[in-house]
């Protein structure tokens, strides 16, 4: 069942006089119940944003998001808190999302108590030990602070406190990318044995390639606001179309293919703001000819049906190709 | 037996070595030893690669052998550049030291410059300190150096704060200061942490290329095993406070000897091959005021018996490749190996 439907999103911040800057430039995707979409690119090419918009968190410039069949707006109305409910997020660093002068279980109480569920406080104490003992927090803890958790914990208690309204649906912005690499393995295997038991559908945004090769059904890669090729995770690490996400993938360092050639782009992501002509990655394509520099490709289905947006891909077959 | 040519006397001592390193930091009436009995030797042209888990001291080793850790930190043991120990060098001349013979980069580069100061004055100041050049010749070579890093149009940049900068340009410019010291090793504590994957991609090259044309030794300490594998020759592990497991990092990665390395490889995901579920190491690091009696590490180990919790196992050679490892149950290893190999094959994809 389809739960999150992004259509033709936009996200312009003024940025100075007369200069905007284009965070989000139309994006769009669905994702259905059980299944987890991961968002990667680098800093700057919108995936937070993204994430913040699906939430309705800040609002749009344009286009539309609905979430079980309900239209979404950043209007922060009851309409909006109930459907809150259903939509979780958790960020990066765990001591910054929590309150360091509440004991972690309080925090995790809080949401029931905010939504006013459960009968009394006994109950929704019972409700909250139960979920720590799940995602593998002793019960001694629950009368701790923040600091006196290891990162990993403190990471445990957020994912706690976004499962105890039973979400239907979990953002995850860089969730692991404070957390070293053992304990990261820990917090990436509770979130796959979470999704098995509950359904729940994540929308997992990362730049760590390989976590989100680990854990994703199905991969967007975002450049400069838009996605650039989106499909199978699998299809897409094993044989990458656009030739952003080839770099991308190739200049991860891996210790099972040590003296393997590296495509090295030049220069940085550029910035938002000045957004190339053309197709916004042409600067810094390897493989560019003259038409990617006056035309940007529009996000289209290949024959394997994953999505890319690329002149030169397969996909592109109904584009003329210029003498370049 | 007749020694080859090339092994000079002088091409034996090693460029930097540490021995029998430990520091300690005071707290209250206490000092708490965070790194203990240390010995690290880095040769000309040779990469190292330190890898661990935060806290684990591989930060602290290197600002503490240069004394930049405070004045809570003590050290004991040998700091040995070129065989001369300069612990027990002057401020004075350790300073032409730190950012001359040792240069350093560290993880955010932003914060590391200053940053109402033009990029030729930061460039520079290295250069006047280290090489004694000033005015044209100053500004000659830090062009020179930007463009060795890499960064295009380097007279314009000279004159640029580093807050008008990308952060990858702005780590070419630490490394642009780094080489005005001329330095005869870089340690560089996470250099490309901060930074994207393909601008990580970029430093490291670049970082491949200057050992490559000027010998220079390189200690690379960096959490990401991947990293590691693709840059450095040899790898030291290390878990709370104590060297755990070294050797060429061919032979470390592909047959790691120590459970805590063979654990931190079964925890991540690669980008190829099957996906598995990861394995991840139970529990968590002792702290430094906590550790247990024996191998730090049993507490977490499968394979931990009796004399893991009552002794500390010294570092020993395992095979003719100068691979080493601190452990008691070495001798189970091979038996275990098998049996393990055998486990993978059968594990059902993720």
């Amino acid at each position: 069942m389809t739960l999150l439907i992004v259509d033709n999103i936009v996200k312009h911040y003024a940025a100075g006089e007369r200069r905007i800057l284009q965070a989000v430039n139309g994006v769009s995707f669905t994702l259905a119940a059980n299944r987890t979409l991961g968002i990667v690119g680098e800093s700057g090419c919108g995936k937070s944003t993204t994430a913040k918009l699906a939430l309705g968190l800040v609002p749009a410039s344009s286009g539309r998001i609905s979430f079980a069949g309900r239209e979404i707006s950043a209007l922060r109305d009851a309409r909006w808190r109930s459907l809150r409910r259903s939509m979780q997020m958790v960020y990066q660093d765990p001591l910054a999302a929590l309150d360091r002068r509440l004991t972690v279980g309080e925090q995790v109480i809080e949401p029931l108590t905010i939504h006013r569920l459960e009968a009394n406080h006994a109950a929704r104490r019972e409700k909250a030990l139960a979920l720590f003992a799940s995602v593998g927090l002793r019960s001694d803890l629950f009368t701790r602070y923040p600091h006196e958790l290891s990162g990993g914990q403190r990471q445990r208690v957020v994912l706690a406190r976004a499962l105890i309204l039973e979400p239907r649906l979990l953002i995850c912005d860089e969730p692991i990318s404070a957390l070293d690499v053992s304990v990261g393995a820990q917090v990436i295997n509770l979130l796959q044995d979470l999704k098995a038991q509950t359904g729940m559908a994540y929308l997992f945004i990362s730049h760590d390639l390989k976590m989100v090769r680990q854990i994703a059904d199905e991969v967007a890669v975002m450049y400069l606001g838009r996605i650039v090729e989106q499909g199978e995770s699998e299809e897409i690490f094993r044989n990458p179309a656009h030739p952003y996400t080839e770099a991308l993938i190739s200049a991860i360092p891996s210790i099972r293919r040590r003296s393997r050639d590296r495509i090295v782009l030049k220069g940085d992501p550029p910035n938002p703001v000045d957004m190339p002509a053309g197709c916004p990655f042409h600067p810094r394509c390897p493989r560019a000819i003259a038409h990617c520099r006056s035309e940007r490709p529009a996000l289209r289905q290949g024959p394997d049906g994953r999505l890319v947006a690329c002149h030169l891909a397969p996909s592109a077959g109904l584009l003329q190709r210029p003498a370049a | 037996m007749p020694y080859p040519l090339d092994r000079s006397v002088a091409a034996s001592v090693p460029v930097l070595a540490l021995e029998n390193f430990t520091v300690s930091v005071r707290t209250g009436a206490h000092a708490l030893a965070i790194v203990q009995d240390l010995d690290i030797s880095i040769a000309r042209g040779e990469t190292l690669g330190i890898v661990g888990e935060s806290g684990c001291g591989k930060s602290i080793t290197w600002l503490a052998a240069l004394r930049l850790a405070g004045d809570k930190v003590a050290t004991s043991g040998r700091v040995l550049l070129h065989g001369q120990d300069i612990t027990q060098l002057s401020e004075r001349s350790l300073a032409r030291i730190r950012g001359g013979k040792i240069g350093m980069v560290f993880q955010d580069p932003t914060s590391s410059l200053d940053p109402v100061q033009r990029i030729g004055r930061q460039i520079g100041e290295s250069l006047k300190l280290h090489q004694g050049l000033s005015g044209s010749a100053a500004r000659a070579e830090a062009e020179r150096l930007l463009d060795r890093v890499g960064i295009a149009d380097a007279q314009a940049r000279l004159d640029q704060y580093p807050h008008e900068l990308s952060g990858g340009m702005n780590q070419r410019v630490m490394i642009a200061i780094a080489l005005a010291g001329q330095p005869d090793i870089l340690v560089a504590d996470e250099p490309t942490t901060a930074l994207d994957a393909t601008v990580q991609a970029q430093i490291l090259d670049l970082l491949r290329d200057i050992g490559r044309d000027t010998g220079m030794g390189l200690v690379l300490i960096s959490h990401d095993l991947g990293v590691i594998a693709d840059m450095c020759e040899r790898v030291a592990v290390m878990y709370a406070g104590r060297l755990v497991e070294t050797g060429p990092a061919t032979a470390l990665l592909a047959m790691p000897r120590h459970p805590y390395t063979r654990g931190l490889i079964a925890a991540l995901p690669d980008l190829e091959g099957p996906r598995m579920r990861l394995t991840p190491i139970q529990g968590t690091v002792s702290a430094p005021d906590a550790l247990p009696p024996g191998c730090a590490f049993a507490p977490r180990c499968l394979m931990a018996g009796a004399a893991c919790r009552r002794a500390i196992p010294a570092l020993t050679q395992v095979s003719d490749l100068a691979h080493s490892v601190a452990c008691f149950r070495n001798d189970a290893f091979t038996a275990t190996a098998v049996a393990e190999q055998a486990r993978q094959l059968s594990r059902i994809p993720a």
